[in-house]
């Protein structure tokens, strides 16, 4: 490659500048009401700095952390998703004419997205996503057009949360490629790591001094710290389990426990289902179509004439968790778990994926006695 | 230099030319393109219909796919959007994106009996098969359509099933679920005819396609199965809940198929298994 | 049609046809040939259930009466079935109409007499029950199809 591989930086300050002067607008996580969030910032002072997030089943809170040190929260509350696939997005208008109707799309907002800070299992999630919303050859889409308006600088993590397992999947704590520059917080100041020649323009522009063979070991080490902190892991025989089990008595159990809130589906970074909705004015003369987030805990969402295919939370829990980790590799062969854990922290009664593919991987054992009813 | 390229969200004008009422709560329109070229389909596909300011929904195409002057749907007006849809009337103007999905694979049967196997309002999709099937009949060593339905006053395209019984080398049978004294037809379900219909013929030489409500079409497939036709030769068409059409709004999945892109036509033997899970 | 005719038409039957040559002269003994030209009432719901048919020929519908419309069909019978179980089950009446849609010919046979055979020769009695349940169980499976109305509220 061209482009020089390592600097040192130390601070992301210039960096933040230097993206907004290139013309990006530089996305990254904040602290807005005891959460870290995604938002669009105008310096690195907004940066969450020496702040951490503890997560755990069914909780996440924002503390202290080392002061100084910028980047050793994990991850913010929802994906880069809403960013590249819009929660509510107007696919066209239609107005009622003389003679029938006419179609119009909206013009594409073209604003150039810098997303900083993002983990290597958020950018494992794009990829994911790439691979279901991108170009089947014949179609161009508001995802695609967004996507190729948007650099990536990954930043390696330094701490695991108590509900991060991305080592399982292979998608962190550490970013191998697929971005544009990449961060590691060391001592010393910023590892900078350049992935493609964007990146590498970028660098250029900021006060920046060479990496020692030394910086780039030390990067490896807290990699490798950091993947060593993990506690929960999915079951590699997950995959086939799930696909050969929808009548394990486990579905039972945790479609007790599911409030089908949909709160997963919401922070899952690969979580890809829409709805539409057709909107008219009180004329009647002017119509939308909006394409809309959804749920597959939502009822109406396997709605198919008179009522939904998918009535009892078991079935949708079921079919939410089965596309998750076994029928996404029918379709995508990957996995559609990148291993965040957002699931598992923004879950209102804390049921833990890991756990439920464990219990379903396991061979049910002899069902008791039925009990009642 | 590229073309840009269509956006497959965004729905063709099309405008009504001529509206059938085949029976209370359905009709059949034929539709032209008002802009865009009349786009070529094949047997089993379908097109999402929208009708202006309400909605849209996943019709199959019922019409020959040999007739390039318009495309004809079938619709029962079971919610409203297939309501709007179905009262729209000769000048009217709809929206039409398709065709979408996989289709019954006729060609790749070529000197097999071909059985059809169609329960109510299953005979609108299997219908262009059908048509392709009596144009091209000396490919195939026989054409049998078995055809049921609710009432006989709810026999779909009744006339026009009259007019295949009568063609040489295609047999009718057909059978209602409900028919007062008088009726001198059959009545029952339709796999009580399955028998009759693989008649003297080789089952593994008989190439079936099955369309109707879903518990239907699980029976008729399990008997043709149970009867020696080879489970990787007999098709359905499955419907579950579809917006986009193009495998993206992940909502008509099926195990791991999307039904509108990977299906609505599926081989017995992909889905046999599927069927029988319950809530799926 | 002779006792002989009947005996060769009974071995040709899938469902009669695994009996012996001298089971089939014992069924053929309570045989006879029945007709009933298009139109006709075969049987009436209440009446006894003394004949059991093997229809040779021709359609038949299986109806019952309902107070303020026309009587409802509820199954056919064709060529090679079998027409009325009741004769298997007491008290040995008629459950439903068999009217002939067509000009029907069939074997009726004997239902006091072929339970008397079944009685006297248990293992002949068995195997008939064999064969009947069969039969029946796909009229049953038919008709728990046709109670679920699957053509109702269907697009397509």
């Amino acid at each position: 490659m061209a482009f020089q591989a390592h600097a040192i930086i130390d601070s992301p300050a210039p960096l933040v500048a230097a993206l907004k002067d290139a013309g990006w607008k530089v996305i990254a996580p904040v602290e807005r009401d005891g959460a870290l969030v995604l938002a669009a910032i105008q310096s690195a002072e907004e940066l969450p700095r020496g702040r951490v997030d503890r997560a755990s089943p069914g909780e996440v809170r924002i503390e202290d952390g080392r002061p100084g040190r910028w980047f050793d929260h994990t991850l913010p509350a929802s994906g880069w998703k809403r960013w590249l696939h819009p929660p509510r997005h107007l696919l066209w208008r239609a107005n009622r004419g003389r003679d029938g109707f006419e179609l119009k799309t909206p013009p594409p907002e073209t604003e150039d997205l810098a997303f900083l800070g993002i983990r290597p299992c958020d950018l494992a999630a794009i990829a994911r996503l790439d691979a279901v919303l991108g170009p089947d050859g014949s179609a161009d889409t508001e995802y695609m057009r967004r996507r190729r308006h948007m650099l990536s600088v990954v930043v390696q993590c330094a701490r695991a949360a108590d509900t991060c397992f991305c080592t399982g999947p292979g998608t962190g704590p550490r970013a191998e490629h697929g971005f544009d520059l990449a961060l590691t917080e060391l001592e010393i100041g910023l590892l900078v790591e350049v992935g493609s020649e964007r990146g590498a323009g970028i660098l250029e522009r900021l006060p920046s001094r060479e990496a020692r063979e030394t910086d780039i070991e030390e990067a490896h080490a807290i990699s490798r710290k950091t993947a060593g902190m993990q506690r929960r892991r999915l079951p590699p025989s997950a995959a086939a389990a799930i696909a050969q089990a929808p009548d394990h008595p486990e579905w039972d159990q945790l479609a007790a426990r599911c409030l089908a809130c949909g709160n997963c589906t919401l922070v899952c970074p690969t979580c890809f289902c829409t709805d539409v909705e057709d909107t008219t004015d009180l004329s009647g003369d002017h119509a939308e179509r909006w394409q809309v987030w959804d749920s597959c805990f939502a009822t109406g969402f396997s709605f198919v004439h008179e009522g939904p295919v998918r009535t009892s939370v078991r079935s949708r829990y079921r079919q939410w968790l089965t596309h998750k980790l076994a029928t996404w590799y029918d379709q995508y062969g990957t996995s559609g778990c990148i291993g965040c854990g957002r699931c598992i922290a923004w879950c209102p009664v804390g049921i833990d994926l890991t756990a439920a593919a464990e219990a379903i991987a396991r061979p049910a054992s002899p069902s008791p006695a039925p009990t009642g009813g | 230099m590229t073309l840009p390229l269509p956006d497959p969200m965004l729905p063709m004008r099309f405008r009504v030319v001529e509206r059938f009422d085949e029976q209370p709560g359905v009709a059949s329109l034929a539709l032209v393109p008002v802009e865009d070229a009349m786009p070529l389909f094949r047997p089993g596909q379908f097109n999402m219909l929208y009708a202006f300011g309400i909605g849209e929904a996943a019709i199959s195409i019922s019409g020959d796919p040999h007739e390039h002057g318009w495309m004809v749907h079938t619709i029962r007006e079971v919610g409203a959007v297939s309501r709007a849809l179905a009262r729209i009337h000769p000048g009217g103007m709809l929206g039409l994106r398709g065709p979408f999905g996989a289709h019954w694979p006729l060609r790749r049967q070529s000197g097999r009996h071909l059985l059809f196997v169609a329960g109510g309002l299953g005979l609108a999709p299997l219908r262009p098969a059908i048509l392709q099937a009596l144009r091209e009949k000396t490919r195939y060593a026989s054409l049998t359509l078995v055809c049921g339905a609710r009432a006989p006053e709810q026999m779909l395209y009744r006339d026009e099933v009259d007019g295949w019984a009568r063609q040489p080398g295609m047999d009718v049978l057909r059978i209602v679920d409900h028919a007062n004294a008088g009726w001198t037809g059959r009545v029952g379900v339709v796999t009580t005819l399955l028998g009759a219909a693989l008649g003297p013929h080789d089952p593994e030489s008989v190439s079936a396609f099955v369309c109707g409500p879903e518990i239907m079409m699980r029976f008729t497939a399990r008997d043709l199965a149970i009867a020696g036709v080879p489970g990787g030769r007999i098709w359905l068409s499955l419907e579950r809940n579809m917006k986009c059409a193009i495998g993206r709004c992940g909502r008509c999945q099926w195990g791991p198929d999307f039904l509108c892109r990977d299906g609505p036509v599926l081989p017995y033997d992909r889905v046999a298994r599927r069927l029988a899970i319950k809530e799926l | 049609m002779t006792r002989i005719e009947i005996e060769a038409l009974l071995a040709d039957h899938p469902d009669f046809h695994q009996f012996t040559a001298a089971e089939r002269a014992r069924l053929a003994a309570w045989a006879r040939e029945e007709r009933y030209p298009a139109g006709t009432t075969i049987f009436n719901e209440e009446d006894p259930a003394d004949t059991v048919f093997l229809l040779l020929e021709g359609d038949v519908a299986v109806q019952n009466a309902l107070p303020g419309g026309p009587p409802v069909i509820i199954e056919t019978l064709h060529t090679g079935d079998m027409l009325g179980w009741a004769w298997l089950v007491p008290p040995f009446r008629r459950m439903s109409d068999a009217i002939a849609q067509t000009d029907v010919r069939a074997v009726g046979l004997d239902a006091a007499g072929v339970r008397a055979l079944c009685n006297a020769h248990p293992e002949m009695g068995y195997r008939l029950f064999q064969n009947w349940l069969p039969h029946l169980v796909q009229r049953f499976r038919s008709q728990r199809l046709q109670i679920l109305d699957v053509y109702s509220e269907r697009s397509r």
